[in-house]
Formats: C-alpha cells, structure tokens, sequence
C-alpha cells in the first residue's frame, strides 16, 4: 500500500489508520490517467481551434478569453476541497452577489472603495462560515444549507442595491479585473488565479489538512474516530469558500466596471462542472487540484473557439453538457459496450431498439418542428 | 417515514411533531398567517387566496414529481430546462397549428416531456452518472436546445390561439383550471406513493437500495420510472406555463429548478432518500406561495423577497433537523 517516497503526513495512531484505510495508490493511479485524458483533449482543442479559425493563436485574445474564466476558477478552488469532503456549496454564486452587492452598495454611499472591497471579503467570509456552521455544527445536509443560503444570500444582494447599480469604480479598482501585470500580456486576475491555484493545489496534495479532507469524503466516521478535526476542517473549507466567492465577486465587478444585484447568477453550475469534469468525484474521496485545473482550461478553450465561430452561449452549454455527462464514466462506459455481444438479452435488445426508435422521432420531431420559427440567417 | 415505524420511543409531544412533520409546518403556516392577517386584513381575501393558490400550481405539480425523484435518493436539477424547452416546442408547434384541438397540446408536452425524463434516467440508470451530475449536464444540455431550437428568439401572445392561452384560465366549480390540475397530479401521486406497488418500491428503493435489490425489486427500473414521471410532469408544467404566461422565452423557467427542490425539502422530504409525503410538500410549496404574495401585500420591498424566502428555508430545516435530534436522543435514554 505504501508508496516510495511517500511521507507520512499524521504521526501516531490516526496517520497510520489514514494510510491503511484511504486507498490512496489506486485513486492515484486512476487520476493520472485521467488527467492525461484531459490534457490530450486540452491539446486536440487547441489543434481544433487554431485551425478554425486564425483569431485563435492570438496572444491578446487569448490573454482576454482566459481572465473571462477567473472568476469561475477562483471560486473552483475551495469548491475541489468542499466536494472531496463529500459536501457541496450551492451558494458560492449567491455569495458572489451578495458581496459584490454590498461593495456596491457601500461605494454607492461614499465609502471609500478599498474599504468596501475589504468590507465585501468580511461578509461573503461570513456567508461562507453560516455554511459551515450548518453544515459542521447544526450538521444539516449541505446541498439542503447551501441551498438555503442560494436563496438568501442571492436575496440579500437583492436587498442591498434594489434596482441599483454600483458604477464608476475608479481606475484603480479597476485594475483587478482587466489591468495586465506590468509589461506582458497576462492578466492581474490570471496571475493571482496561477499563484492561488499552486497553493490550494500544494494544500490539497502535500498537507495534513489536505489529508484530511480526503479522509472525510472517503468516510467520514472512520475519520472522526481516528481524531480528525471534522467539524473544524468543514467550517474552515467552507468559510474559505465564502472568501474566495467574494474575491471572485470583486473581480468581476472590475472586469465588468460595475455591480448589479444579479451578477455572477448561475456560476454555482457552472464551477461544480469544471470541478466534476476535471475527476472530482461528487461523492467524495477522490479528486486532484491538477485535474481540476485541465477541466477549468479545457471548458475554458472550448468555450472560446465556439464564441470565434460564432456560436451563442447557451449552445455552447450543450457541448460542455455533454462532455459533463459523457465524459466521466467514458472508461466505464466504453467496457459495457464491448461486453455486449456476450451477454445480449432478447430483452434488453428490445428495451434498447424502443428507446432508440422513440429517441429518434423526438429528433424527428424536433428539427421538422423547428424549421418555420428560424431566423433568417440562422444555421 | 417506514424506518421508523418500527422503534417506539417513549411519547412525546417533540415526537408528534417529528413523526408529522405536517403538523409542524401547519402550525407555522398558521401563525404566519395570523400574523399577516394582523397586520393586513386584505390578506385572507378569497380572492387572494385563490391569487396564492393560482400562482403555487405549477411549482406543486413539478415538486411532486421532483419528491418522488428525492425519494429515490436522486435529484433531478434539469427540471426547469425541461419546462423551458417543452414550452418551446409546444409553443411552436400550436402557432403553427392554431385549429387543432387543445387537449393535444397537454398530450404532445407530456409526450415531449417523457422522452426528456427517459433520457435523464438511461443517463443515470444506464451510464451509471450521479442523478445531481447528470441532471446538471442536462440542465445545460436541454437550455441549449431552447436556443437552439429557437435561434434565440421568443414566441409571442399574439402568435398563440387564444384556445390555446385559455387551457389555463376558467373558473370551473370556483376554482381556477391551474389549480384543479394541481390538485389532480396531488391526488394521483398521493394514491401512487401510498396504494400501488410501484409507488412503495419508490421509497424501497430509496431507504435501502441494496434491500430492495435483494428483495427481488427491479431498483434499476424503478430509477428510471421516477426520472420519466419526472419528465411528464415537467411536459405538463410547461404546457400551463407557456398558456398562463402566454409565451415561450428563452429563459422560461429559469432557475426554478432550486425553488422545486426547496418546496420538497422544506416539505419534509429528506434528501438521504426514503423518505416524503404529499401532504408535505403540498404544505412546503403553500408555504413559498404564502410568503411571495405576503411581502407584496404588507408592502416589503419585492426586492428582500427572495433574502426573506431563503432566510425561512433555512429555519424551516434547522427547526426540523434540531427536533428530529432531540426525539433521537430521548428515545435512546
């Protein structure tokens, strides 16, 4: 079970349970393989698009493209943790209004903006420790709190700015969201984004703390009794999940120059695919920071060459919807298949024929019924 | 719900309220509807209440069907795609066909709906995805297609036949269409839960599924059935909606998929799997309806509507999981 060069992360009696009971080597050997699989995908993408298209290999719209997915990836971090631990955070959307709400809200009545960004930091921290303390303490399920804090935060930036909006940060502010390191190309968010990322992924893979996020998603009581801090670690991942959707939330108020209460609505799905696609597993115990990271890219570069091809954003959510529900048990999927022909049922053969003949008139349908409300001009 | 029929901890008023979470949550009702009648007598209006019934239908009939999905142990997070494409496609296809008769368009939305659901469940049963993972790509798979189907644009009131617009208005017997239709799907999936074998393998299959498995039930089957009702009653949902709303946007339905959920949760149902009753949700989704029209009539700010809405979730299930602990630990002493 022990792997070379592997060092022993908890001393005494809960370190060696951990190391007995987390499978680690076969989850390790799972996760490379699947982390090639995205970066061979990462790379097919970039073949695919630089030959679509020449806009693609450009450094200033690649520099742009990639500060567009900061805000997705800043609030992707503690979400690998969250759902490693077995747990979910619905509400990072929700609190990324609802701080950039109140920055807003403040600069509106003449605070000064840094101080109302730190403001912002302060309340989406606490959002993120209401999360942990139902979920650590009151211990209610975190899909059902964080569905819970969804509404309310989301409520709260409502209530903050109305029909408001916040504009006309200064030029300094301003600077997060669209200002580019001095001298090069990359974006402020871009490198902020790198530096943190190599932290959490460090945390993740090289800590106890890491270690013990794992030991929690893979079972939780078996945790709690080899003296992992349970209660403690859930409400730090979360309350840092609350920081880092405020910083997001600032973010993107900079990039965007403004703030209404609306901002950054949907993203919670947004993240938790990129989290899922990069080999998160959803239910916990399993996942890397690295993995994580390709998923972020690739959704990134996909998204980007079909805006250069000119395809809505919404369509484009069915090719990354795709790649969500496919993609991951691919492997599972493609052993089923080619086991087929061994175990075919006459059953099961019908059962398939109907769904197929059923699947294909929904299609039918769905393209004879489509034609007469196209727009002219439409593919 | 059958767990814990079997243990019996000493009486206790705490353990009526645990055992009938409705009474709770009646009882909440209730004093939230007496304060808002204090402090507003238009509130308890016929009117009014038949205003609050008209506007939970649609979120009763879609919460039923995401119970019995929550039951299982799943999610089905694609619901409010479902709607907005079926609407889309029903829509379309009524402007084109303006004289046919209207019935249709329930049957066509409830057809289109199922074959949605169908695709949720192989998704699950079949490719062996997590119901919340797979749900989630075609929550952006099926809002693709509206725009897609669409090219972005809306189908308008005036394109629609006024037939067609009228399957959710009318009075018949003093209550509204939308709510007599409500009112049907509850009855059904309350005899369906309670008195068919399918509808108690349903809640087998979400107490313990390895147990049911053994126990000679098709889980498999049993999955996917709930993903499809699912699907219906969402092709149903957005036929009421694209009539009572009198178009089909782009982003019909947007988000309410977390607004089911939310109903069904605050109803009692437990998100562990096995657990729910009708009654409940009905209750969880009276509750959002009340609250909603509330705020309008006592003159908060439509604005803090949603904070407020989330903030009572939140008591809503603390309150719950605080009592259910205490009778546990009761009954251990």
């Amino acid at each position: 079970m022990k792997q070379p060069g592997e060092s022993p992360t908890v001393e005494g009696q809960s370190g060696a349970f951990i190391k007995e009971f987390a499978p680690r080597r076969s989850f390790l050997a799972r996760f490379q393989r699947w982390e090639w699989m995205l970066a061979a995908l990462v790379v097919a993408v970039i073949l695919l698009n630089s030959r679509l298209t020449p806009y693609f290999m450009n450094g200033q719209n690649l520099a742009r493209a990639s500060s567009d997915f900061m805000e997705l990836g800043l609030m992707m971090l503690p979400v690998v943790f969250i759902i490693i631990t077995g747990n979910i955070d619905l509400s990072i959307a929700s609190n990324l209004g609802m701080s950039a709400s109140f920055m807003g809200l403040l600069f509106n009545l003449g605070v000064n903006i840094w101080v109302a960004a730190l403001a912002a930091l302060v309340i989406g921290s606490l959002g993120g420790l209401l999360n942990g303390f139902l979920v650590a303490k009151v211990k209610l399920p975190a899909l059902v709190a964080t569905l819970g804090t969804y509404a309310f935060f989301r409520g709260l930036a409502y209530g903050f700015l109305g029909d408001q909006a916040a504009t006309n940060y200064p030029s300094a502010f301003l600077y997060l969201g669209q200002g580019k390191l001095p001298g090069t190309l990359i974006p402020f968010s871009v490198a902020l984004f790198t530096v943190l990322a190599v932290v959490f992924g460090l945390v993740l893979h090289k800590t106890t703390f890491g270690r013990y996020l794992f030991a929690i998603g893979n079972n939780q009581d078996a945790a709690i009794y080899s003296g992992v801090p349970v209660e403690r670690t859930k409400i730090i991942i979360f309350t840092l999940s609350g920081f880092m959707s405020a910083l997001a939330g600032l973010i993107l108020a900079s990039r965007f120059g403004s703030t209404r209460p609306d901002i950054g609505t949907g993203l919670e799905l947004a993240v938790i695919t990129a989290a899922v696609l990069g080999g998160v597993d959803i239910n916990g115990g399993i996942g890397s920071m690295p993995g994580a990271v390709l998923s972020l890219i690739l959704i990134g570069l996909i998204r980007f060459g079909m805006g250069l091809v000119n395809i809505q954003g919404q369509v484009q959510g069915i090719v990354i919807g795709l790649l969500l529900v496919l993609a991951v048990p691919f492997p599972n999927l493609v052993r089923r298949i080619s086991g087929w022909n061994r175990r075919i049922e006459r059953r099961s053969l019908v059962y398939t024929i109907g769904m197929i003949l059923i699947l294909t008139l929904f299609i039918a349908f769905f393209f004879w019924a489509r034609a007469p409300i196209l727009v002219p001009g439409m593919v | 719900m059958t767990a814990q029929s079997h243990d019996r901890p000493r009486p206790s008023l705490l353990l009526f309220f645990a055992r009938f979470r409705e009474v709770t949550l009646s009882i909440f009702i209730l004093i939230l509807v007496l304060a808002i009648t204090l402090s507003s007598p238009d509130f308890l209006q016929v009117n009014n209440i038949r205003l609050i019934l008209l506007n939970i239908s649609i979120l009763v009939i879609v919460a039923l069907a995401q119970t019995m999905v929550i039951i299982t142990k799943g999610i089905d997070l694609s619901v409010a795609s479902m709607i907005g494409l079926v609407a889309m496609m029903v829509a379309s296809f009524v402007k084109m066909h303006p004289q046919m008769p209207m019935g249709l368009a329930f049957l066509l939305g409830m057809a289109l709906g199922s074959v949605l659901g169908a695709v949720n469940g192989l998704i699950i049963t079949y490719v062996k995805v997590p119901p919340i993972i797979a749900t989630l790509g075609t929550l952006s798979i099926y809002r693709g297609l509206v725009f897609f189907y669409s090219g972005g644009t809306w189908i308008n009131s005036y394109e629609l036949p006024a037939s067609f617009k009228q399957l959710s208005k009318g009075t018949p017997l003093g209550l509204p269409n939308m709510v007599i239709y409500a009112i049907l799907v509850a009855v059904a999936v309350y005899y369906f839960l309670k008195y068919t074998r399918i509808g108690r393998n349903i809640f087998a299959v979400g107490s313990n599924l390895e147990a049911a498995q053994v126990s000679g039930i098709r889980t498999q089957r049993v999955i996917f059935l709930v993903y499809v009702l699912c699907g219906v009653a969402c092709g149903l949902a957005a036929v009421l909606w694209a009539s009572r709303y009198e178009s089909a946007q782009t982003n019909t339905a947007l988000g309410f998929e977390l607004q089911t959920v939310a109903a069904s949760v605050v109803g009692g149902v437990s998100i562990s799997g096995g657990v729910g009753t009708v009654p409940g949700v009905l209750l969880g989704a009276l509750l959002f309806g009340i609250i909603e029209n509330a705020l309008t009539i006592v003159n908060i700010s439509p604005f803090w509507e949603l904070a407020v809405e989330g903030f009572l979730i939140l008591v809503a299930v603390t309150v719950d999981i605080l009592i259910v602990r205490r009778v546990k630990r009761n009954s251990k002493t």
